[in-house]
């Protein structure tokens, strides 16, 4: 523990003589992790082209938003709070609550801009109350998260129980609307879900490399006593970031119910390891303070292409579930691997 | 592991037979006219999308449909996820469309949010037939569902089941699951309209274990000293079944005295079958449902069946099969047949 600390401190904002020099040296790790992705990305992309027949057809595209997009979406928020060295594991129920709110005010006859705006309402308040609980109380956010994830689930089965909304006698969801399930964009082979996710990685990107406010979160998770004395609001930052979390996981719910053309209060049951897989394959450290929105874009393509090329192979869900665990612990082992080695020598020599 | 070696073995002898058996298909007397006899194509492909991959029953089942396929000079492609999600068959349906496979057999883990991904399959001209769990997409994409068996069925047979191990005389109980179970309810309605037939069985209650076992053990015990002179208890829930068999095991006194019967997995009750403590209960046969389905996806895809009320197919040594009308929110469907009774002749025979 003592040895990470020195790690950190190594990189400290704080320190105005080697702030430019750390920073230099964070971006060059961080390059070089982008840069095996992409070689992961261009094996993925070769052995489906390869082995599978139906890999290069174009719908693979489309298909492979279709399935990931919603998902990827999520990975956004989720990286911001993970770079300040939190975790909201209440993402995936947050999207089932949302869905669920949806889908109940629709069964009660509400138009549908209202019961969207209720439900992206529900999502800032989820996320305000996960805020409250990390960020005001300082309490652990795993706990917490873990906490809101039962929570969220189990308000979205008190509110449809055993029904699917559009249930029997139910308008149908508007058509023009459910049509992001089973169409591209015209001309494109571009989900509507790929698209929104890609603008709000550019979003997300800008602020977090290119503005005070993603400085001050790489800070926050790097090294929060010292981002506090030097006057950055860690609280403010991080309670605002669970509420940016649980509206874009609720809007996530909403682009799902319509993709689906319909919801059920297990909608996106356990995707929260999805998205925590994404966003540490992407490069974005566990400890806070590391990683790149690119690389997280980076991740959601390799993750998507892969489930793509399996299923058409009909590789075993087991085994597609092993492969997915593998990369994640190279994410995890590699980038700290050499610190983990240097931890364990000294106690080798100490002993 | 061992399964995973079983299901490899099992695919290869599939494909083996299907060499076999490439010559047999177009025989078949069929008795219900030769419309429906042998108008089977060979060489096609029906991707089964069970609720996941490892549930015992669904795997049963998927084997019964690779089964069928084999027969008709087919392959089964079995596909789905390890969790019983929609989001984990979506990429199943979409590989299905890709492979441009003949038809889809699936077992819904959500009634609705498959629609979009079916429709699109549909679109593309692939047959969809569903079992165990059927989708309920209002109007499209057209399917058959495999109905595993009639609602009527399942009620009067197993209180026929029960009049002849009590002589048809006595009083008799029901040990249900929840009280607000759409299934059990509708069963336990056609027990009653059944019990009329047997004027000397009186139905004295029907009490709910919640399918929890720690429930059903405590109703099944006060429904014991509140009724002395109980002659048999029908349990139409597999935890019920279970959990009153492991509890008269222990009890031969009680055994002795009261039949104990209704639906079961085989795997749950064999020992208390081998051992007498129970004579005989029921289910469907999972393998047998699957061959049916992988029949039917057959038949559609190959045009020789319809979706046409009363229409008929061949499902190979099941015999022929009608297609029942739509009724409520169930679409056009075919059901297997009476649920197969378990007892010590036969029962060792199933590993569901």
């Amino acid at each position: 523990m003592t040895s990470d600390m020195a790690t950190r401190a190594r990189h400290s904002p704080g320190d105005e003589g080697t702030d430019t020099a750390g920073r230099r040296a964070r971006w060059r790790s961080a390059a070089r992790w982008e840069v095996g992705l992409v070689v992961v990305l261009i094996g993925v992309l070769v052995f489906g082209a390869g082995e599978s027949s139906t890999f290069v057809d174009p719908t693979t595209f489309f298909y492979l938003g279709i399935n990931i997009g919603y998902i990827a979406i999520m990975a956004l928020p989720m990286t911001l709070i993970v770079m300040t060295g939190e975790i909201d594991l209440s993402v995936a129920s947050m999207l089932g609550l949302s869905g669920s709110v949806l889908g109940v005010l629709w069964h009660h006859g509400w138009s549908f801009v209202p019961a969207v705006v209720v439900a992206l309402l529900v999502g800032a308040l989820g996320g305000a109350l996960n805020g409250i609980l990390v960020a005001k109380a300082g309490l652990p956010s795993i706990a917490v998260t873990i906490g809101t994830l039962t929570l969220f689930r189990g308000l979205a089965e008190i509110l449809l129980g055993s029904l699917t909304v559009p249930a029997a006698g139910d308008r149908q969801f508007p058509a023009a609307l459910t049509n992001i399930g089973v169409a591209p964009i015209p001309g494109t082979q571009l989900s509507y879900t790929t698209v929104i996710f890609l603008v709000l990685a550019v979003v997300c990107g800008v602020v977090l490399h290119a503005t005070p406010l993603g400085r001050a979160m790489h800070a926050v998770g790097l090294q929060p006593e010292a981002a506090q004395f030097s006057g950055i609001r860690v609280r403010r930052i991080k309670f605002w970031l669970y509420v940016v979390s649980g509206v874009v996981c609720a809007f996530a719910g909403m682009l799902l119910t319509l993709q689906n053309s319909s919801v059920s209060y297990s909608a996106g049951t356990g995707l929260e390891l999805n998205v925590v897989a994404i966003v540490l394959f992407g490069g974005v450290s566990i400890f806070g303070g590391r990683g790149t929105v690119v690389g997280v874009v980076l991740s959601v393509a390799i993750f998507g292409a892969l489930q793509m090329a399996l299923t058409q192979l009909n590789v075993q869900p087991e085994i597609q579930n092993i492969i997915t665990g593998a990369l994640l612990l190279i994410s995890v082992v590699v980038p700290n691997g050499g610190e983990a080695i240097g931890r364990l020598r000294e106690r080798i020599k100490r002993k | 592991m061992h399964r995973v070696a079983g299901i490899a073995i099992a695919a290869v002898l599939a494909s083996v037979s299907i060499v076999a058996c490439s010559s047999s298909t177009g025989g078949g007397a069929g008795n219900t006219g030769a419309a429906t006899a042998g108008g089977i194509k060979k060489g096609l492909t029906v991707y089964f999308i069970p609720k996941d991959t490892q549930n015992p029953y669904e795997v049963l089942a998927d084997q019964g449909g690779q089964k069928a396929l084999a027969e008709v000079g087919g392959k089964v492609v079995v596909s789905s996820g390890t969790q019983d999600t929609a989001a984990a068959q979506i990429p199943s349906i979409q590989a299905a469309i890709q492979a441009h496979a003949a038809a889809i057999a699936i077992a819904g883990n959500d009634p609705s949010a498959l629609c979009p991904s079916l429709n699109q399959a549909s679109r593309a001209g692939i047959k969809i037939v569903s079992f165990d769990s059927d989708i309920n997409c209002g109007s499209s994409p057209d399917h058959l569902f495999i109905n595993q068996a009639d609602t009527r069925q399942i009620g009067t047979s197993e209180v026929d089941l029960l009049a002849k191990q009590i002589n048809s005389t006595g009083q008799i109980a029901i040990l249900s699951a929840a009280a607000s179970a759409t299934n059990q309810n509708a069963w336990i309605g056609y027990m009653k309209q059944q019990l009329a037939k047997y004027p000397n069985m009186k139905l004295v209650t029907t009490v709910y274990g919640n399918d929890d076992p720690a429930t059903s053990l405590t109703v099944l015990q006060g429904l014991l000293s509140a009724y002395p002179d109980l002659k048999g208890i029908i349990s139409p829930t597999t935890v019920g079944i279970s959990t009153a068999a492991q509890y008269f095991d222990t009890h031969k006194d009680i055994a002795a005295k009261i039949v104990l019967t209704g639906l079961g997995l085989p795997s749950q009750m064999k020992s208390y079958v081998l051992d007498g403590t129970v004579k005989s209960f029921e289910l469907w046969n999972p393998s047998n449902l699957g061959y049916l389905a992988g029949y039917a996806a057959a038949s559609l895809a190959s045009g020789s069946a319809s979706l046409q009320t009363g229409a008929s197919f061949k499902a190979g040594s099941l015999g022929s099969y009608q297609v029942a009308a739509a009724s409520g929110t169930t679409g056009p469907s075919v059901v297997l047949g009476p649920p197969t009774v378990f007892d010590a002749s036969n029962i060792s025979q199933f590993n569901f």
